[in-house]
């Protein structure tokens, strides 16, 4: 069977790739850590990727607001042909690709107009921004799947413990018409919840004052997934800060809570291969 | 045509402005002000060729943001009225302004062009409007204190009315000029000389600059060059940095006749780097050769030491400070210093290693302090509210986690704030099969600048950081840090050095060009340097500007001629500039020319060798100290709380979450663990790899106070306190009979004195100060030898005094040991923090009477009582049993005693656990030596709040016990329980010493350093 590929960009400022990459092939699919410039300037095309994936990190140090710069790349960039790097992923998805994005990379499928993308036109529709706190903040919190999940990621998950690792992270919406879609279609994808699974209003369980505590969006398809928290940070249960305990629970399980993510996406995309 | 435009975005006023909110916050709590409406907007300043239509989709879709912000061209947004005053904050020309570059990246990618730094087209600033109409001063002041600082900004303020667009300063003009000086001068001349240029040398080095200069044979080759007789101003500059203390190392390479007053001994050292530092680690080479198993690797001679981690990596670190350039501005202090460090794991060797994690061990003055400040002192506050924040960027912005450091307080770091940055990495073994940890040029490899461009910034750091600070230190040693232009180059670095296209790579930090060129150029045996090539941030930069400038984010690259295509192509790839500058040579001379005119010429022997030697006096005296404070009638749960509350103890939460400690997905202990996210950890743990069960664990200790009673139990208690935290986390210290199955453990030390050279007039204590540094030096080599921890790498920072109006502040003589131990599997590792109620709680380790320097004394004002003795002759044995018993994952929980002693490690265990303790310290009281009956009181105290070091407090699961307590024997005292009720209860022999609720500890605790 063709195995499942992940391209992992790179470049910029982007800083959490490595981690990406990993999460994939310990999910058992390949991965390819790939310059932004390397796709810009056509030797390497998302012909024959599954997935493509936008890491954590501060892309061109977030000057312009988190991720602004390099979205306004994917927007304003042409390749040979013409297409501009927004073309390319939109061709992707019509092709039954699947896009990632998170923390860094969230913010910059948000302000590419991928996510939640309501309207079909790649309009910007919904912003992030600084947190209420003001601060950059790494703290561990609790995220509760929508489900049925649109997104094949979120499969079967119910509350998810990830870190969050940002200073722009408030999920702000254009108006009430986008506000009303993301409801009704279920776009918001993962929720920041407290302690007892409750959908959380109050800092620090709330990390940041997002609208909805959404901490996670997809588009109508659910084949564009962007979300604050790190899954790929959470691959091995050594990484949550209460690791002791937990493998005790665990019953000697050493498997973090993010890998499942991406045992989600390699599965389903397995399964629907034609 | 090139015209100007202003793009001004604001957030669209239903949404909150954190900003806004944050300056609301500070101008309350530190200027007292209470500030009603109040609006931030980013202002672009265009300077391009750009019609109507480019402009507006630069300012809609490029740098405003579509849903939250309103964007104005060439006016304020709208909602920007009904203000009444205003305040502009702009960067001085010539400064890193990385929003403005990001701004002209869009352009670019907008207009279809490649990316161009410079000519610099777009220029960013914030506006800051008030509704209160603030008079001038207040203005003034929220500017200078609150929004930006005079040495890296320019302001605008006053009535809104006011209220212009920025225009930017035309570039500096100017024809590159060499100059010529006079040398041949009076002695008192040559004083003046080298203080008028800020060469920092003193007379006898200013002569023996003199006599070179005087040698005919110089002189004749000089005259065939085309150079003058006397020295440009170039090579004056070129001398005083590779002369400088900050690079020479000349006091610790000194000849010191040391006086001990209490022995009556008189000795000569003959350097304190070679006798002590050296010497002790390659004692233990020698030991680790012996036994077959040498993972040193290369230690002292590059950028950052190197151990061997297995066949095919090795471990990298290396620790610096950034102490000068903090204290005049803490933001672009902190974040250089923590970018510049990272540069050296980066150009050691061949270069190109991973970075894996940084550390950040910080000292200041109280935040809360109200002393007056003298003139060009920062308040604590500012200080360490902008150094938190450099470390911020940083850190995080490089994609390097924060996974351990320490936070310090003392007045005496009211002047000069200490900023340790430390990096470790991982180097490839080797590069298609060559050694990447040696640097190997020959004549005719290329000189490539690989990064950032050359601007003023910086000029004169190495020798300014080489002077006390006053009120007249230069603005061009103040520098900002651009911490995209590093990732980028970084991320370059990594794939040329393992493609093999770069021989070797060399970071440029103090002293720029002049320094990464005069330490590369031995190698080979000379070069030449064609300073025209030097890409630059802007026109007018003389030549010796051009050489000496520590303009940040640059590397030195060494290349062959044939790789050299390869290397342009891939650095062209990831948008780096790398530019031919020079060439090696095996003239035995550096010589540097701008567009064929010499500037310098410099015999590498003289410069390296030629500096003459220091002679030192140094005389120790006991200090006497006072003896303990009465405490005869305390609360001690009162006083517990008051010790958790303290700025030493109190939670660094705060700080610690605003960095990223898991950034790269392999932190498996961080600062902060268990199940609430809030007990303080010992060492930090890192994995090497997403299949790879290997890991380093790196620790700090530091422990200036003790130096106020003896330098040298200071020195030891900082040692043994970064070595316990790696041994309490299950680290496995080298054992002299199992040498040859041992793992790499390496040393940094970095000491940060007073200016410790004795004159009547300015410094009368310097002999003592010095001698303070010879005993500081004496503990490390004794303790070095004895745990079998080395020194890999480190560096001092001499002139840490602040001179104005007559006074000086001066830091007290510290050490940091920032010590990085292997891990063979991070799964047998132990967090501090309790685990499940019903566990048994042990002290290992003796406590003694020993409260000299602790936090419990100064609660009461006094440094008195005897200094903590580190005594390896007893801590080494518990050290060895302790790293058996964690081997056979009998230790449940560990946590090292520091400040506070056992009550405060009680404490900090318990937090975010739900959990509790109920313990007796009956059985520590009994054993603290001295006095009779009459002495209990003094004995419990000691038992609670004693600083004695080599101790830990950890807990076993019941089933363990038996054979724990077996195997421990003595050297565990089983001290109580952990509870499932979350109160802390600590008695001595049934009586009742401190009780209440975790929740009251953790509240008293978690006060907030900052606003």
């Amino acid at each position: 069977m063709k195995a499942v590929r992940a391209l992992v960009l790179t470049g910029f400022g982007i800083n959490c790739q490595d981690e990406l990459a990993a999460a994939y092939r310990l999910a058992g699919a390949e991965a390819d850590i790939v310059h932004f410039n390397e796709w810009l300037a056509g030797t390497v095309s998302l012909r024959g990727y599954d997935v493509l994936n936008f890491p954590g990190g501060f892309s061109f140090g977030d000057d312009l607001g988190a991720g602004k710069a390099l979205a306004n790349k994917m927007r304003f960039c042409r390749l040979a042909g013409g297409r501009t790097l927004l073309d390319e992923i939109a061709a992707h998805l019509a092709g039954g690709g699947f896009v990632l994005g998170v923390c860094n990379g969230f913010q910059i499928l948000v302000k590419t107009g991928l996510l939640p993308n309501v309207g079909g036109n790649f309009d910007q529709e919904v912003s992030l921004i600084v947190n209420d706190s003001g601060k950059f903040e790494d703290r561990w919190c609790r995220c509760w799947a929508e489900q049925p999940a649109l997104s094949p990621f979120l499969n079967g998950i119910d509350v998810l413990a990830l870190p969050v690792r940002h200073k722009e992270g408030k999920l702000v919406i254009r108006d009430a018409a986008i506000r009303a879609a993301i409801r009704e279609r279920g776009l918001c994808a993962l929720r920041y919840c407290d302690a007892a699974g409750q959908i959380a209003t109050d800092y620090p369980a709330l990390p940041n004052g997002a609208e909805m505590s959404c901490a996670a969006l997809t588009d109508p398809t659910g084949r564009v997934l962007g979300m604050m928290p790190h899954p790929e940070a959470f691959l091995s249960i050594y990484n949550h800060p209460d690791w002791a305990r937990r493998r005790e629970a665990a019953g000697g399980n050493e498997e973090g809570e993010g890998l499942r993510l991406f045992l989600n996406v390699v599965d389903h995309i397995r399964r629907n291969r034609p | 045509m090139i015209s100007l435009h202003h793009i001004a975005c604001t957030w669209n006023p239903e949404l909150p402005d954190a900003r806004c909110a944050s300056l609301r916050r500070r101008a309350e709590r530190h200027l007292g002000l209470r500030l009603k409406g109040l609006k931030h907007v980013s202002v672009y300043t265009v300077r391009a060729a750009l019609d109507a239509a480019q402009l507006a989709r630069l300012a809609r879709e490029g740098l405003s943001d579509a849903v939250a912000q309103r964007v104005g061209i060439d006016r304020l947004p709208d909602g920007c009225d009904g203000f009444a005053s205003f305040v502009l904050v702009g960067k001085l020309p010539g400064t890193t302004d990385d929003e403005g570059l990001s701004a002209q990246r869009t352009l670019h990618d907008l207009l279809g062009v490649p990316f161009a730094p410079a000519p610099q087209e777009i220029f960013s600033a914030d506006l800051y409007l008030f509704a209160d109409a603030l008079d001038a001063a207040t203005l003034r002041r929220l500017a200078e204190e609150e929004l930006g600082n005079p040495l890296v900004n320019q302001f605008a303020f006053g009535p809104f009315a006011d209220f212009a667009w920025p225009v930017p300063e035309a570039e500096p003009e100017g024809a590159p000029v060499v100059e010529t000086v006079a040398l041949d001068i009076a002695d008192e001349a040559l004083d003046a000389l080298s203080r008028a240029r800020l060469l920092s040398l003193d007379r006898a080095e200013m002569k023996a600059v003199q006599a070179y200069f005087r040698d005919p044979q110089v002189q004749a080759r000089r005259r065939a060059a085309g150079l003058p007789a006397e020295p440009t101003d170039g090579e004056l500059e070129i001398v005083a940095q590779t002369w400088s203390e900050h690079c020479k190392h000349k006091e610790f390479n000194a000849l010191i006749h040391f006086t001990d007053r209490e022995t009556g001994r008189e000795e000569t050292i003959d350097s304190l780097f070679k006798t002590y530092i050296r010497a002790s680690t390659e004692e233990i080479a020698r030991r680790l050769e012996a036994a077959g198993n040498n993972w040193l690797v290369k230690v002292f001679n590059d950028n950052a030491g190197v151990v061997r981690v297995d066949r095919d990596r090795l471990f990298v670190f290396k620790v610096e400070t950034h102490n000068s350039p903090s204290a005049l501005d803490p933001f672009g202090g902190a974040i250089t210093g923590i970018l510049g460090n990272n540069r050296d794991p980066l150009g050691t060797g061949r270069g190109g290693a991973t970075l894996l994690f940084n550390t950040d061990v910080l000292c200041f003055g109280s935040p809360d302090s109200t002393e007056p400040l003298l003139p060009g002192q920062l308040h604590p506050r500012r200080v360490f509210a902008g150094v938190r924040q450099g470390i911020e960027e940083g850190g995080n912005k490089s994609g390097v986690p924060t996974i351990n450091g320490a936070i310090a307080f003392d007045p005496r770091y009211a002047g000069k704030p200490l900023v340790y940055c430390g990096t470790g990495g991982i180097l490839a073994d080797n590069y298609g099969g060559k050694p990447a940890w040696e640097k190997e040029i020959a004549p005719g490899d290329l000189v490539v600048l690989a990064g950032g461009r050359t601007g003023k910034d910086g000029i004169h750091g190495a020798t300014f950081s080489s002077l006390g600070l006053d009120k007249h230190s230069p603005r061009s040693a103040v520098q900002i840090g651009s911490p995209i232009t590093q990732k980028m180059l970084s991320d370059f670095l990594e794939v040329a050095c393992r493609r093999g296209l770069v021989k070797c790579a060399t970071d440029d930090g103090a002293g720029g060009l002049s320094s990464s060129i005069g330490e590369l150029a031995p190698l080979a045996g000379g070069a030449e340097i064609w300073l025209e090539k030097v890409p630059l941030k802007y026109p007018g930069l003389q030549p010796w500007e051009i050489f000496l400038s520590e303009s940040q984010e640059r590397m030195t690259l060494v290349a062959t001629e044939e790789a050299a295509p390869a290397l342009a192509k891939l650095a062209q790839l990831y948008e780096v500039e790398a530019t031919i500058i020079g060439r090696f040579t095996d003239t035995g001379l550096l010589e540097v020319s701008h567009a064929g005119r010499p500037l310098a010429q410099l015999d590498l022997d003289f410069l390296h060798d030629g500096v003459p030697r220091k002679r030192l006096e140094a005389e120790w005296a006991r200090p006497a100290a006072p003896g303990p404070a009465s405490t005869e009638t305390l609360d001690f749960t009162d006083v517990l709380k008051r010790l958790l509350a303290s700025d030493d103890i109190c939670s660094r939460e705060a700080v610690i979450r605003q960095y990223d400690h898991e950034v790269k997905g392999r932190t498996v202990i961080k600062p902060l663990m268990g199940p609430g996210g809030l007990a303080p950890q010992d060492a930090g743990v890192i994995r090497l790899g997403f299949d790879d069960w290997r890991g380093i664990a790196v620790a700090c200790g530091l422990a200036p106070r003790v130096g106020d009673l003896d330098a040298y139990a200071s020195s030891a208690c900082a040692f043994d306190e970064a070595v316990r935290q790696i041994v309490s986390v299950g680290g496995q210290l080298p054992e002299p009979d199992k040498l040859g199955a041992s793992t790499f453990w390496c040393a940094n030390d970095n000491f940060c004195v007073p200016d410790s050279v004795y004159d009547a007039e300015n410094n009368p204590d310097g002999r003592y100060k010095l001698a303070q540094l010879v005993r500081m030096c004496q503990a490390l080599a004794d303790l070095a030898r004895a745990y079998h921890v080395p020194m890999t790498s480190g560096k001092d920072s001499m002139k840490n005094d602040f001179r104005a109006a007559g006074k000086k502040i001066s830091v007290p003589p510290t050490v940091l040991y920032s010590v990085a131990a292997a891990i063979p599997d991070v799964r047998k590792t132990v967090t501090s923090e309790i685990k499940e109620a019903g566990d048994g709680i042990y002290l290992l380790g003796r406590t003694r009477d020993e409260f000299g320097a602790s936090s419990f004394q100064r609660l009461f004002g006094a440094p008195g009582g005897r200094a903590p003795a580190v005594r390896p002759e007893e801590a080494l044995p518990l050290y060895y049993r302790t790293m058996a018993a964690h081997r056979a994952g009998w230790i449940r929980s560990s946590h090292d005693l520091s400040d506070g002693g056992l009550a405060v490690a009680l404490a900090e265990i318990a937090f975010g656990t739900g959990l509790g303790l109920d313990v007796d310290v009956g059985s520590v009281a009994a054993s603290v030596e001295g006095g009779g009956a009459s002495d209990a009181p003094r004995r419990r105290l000691a038992a609670l709040f004693a600083e004695s070091p080599s101790r830990f407090v950890v807990s076993v699961k019941p089933e363990h016990r038996a054979r724990f307590e077996d195997w421990m024997g003595g050297q565990a005292l089983r001290i109580g329980a952990t509870t499932a009720e979350p109160r802390l209860r600590i008695s001595a022999e049934g009586r009742r010493l401190v009780g209440g609720p975790v929740a009251e500890l953790e509240r008293a605790w978690g006060k907030e350093l900052l606003a």
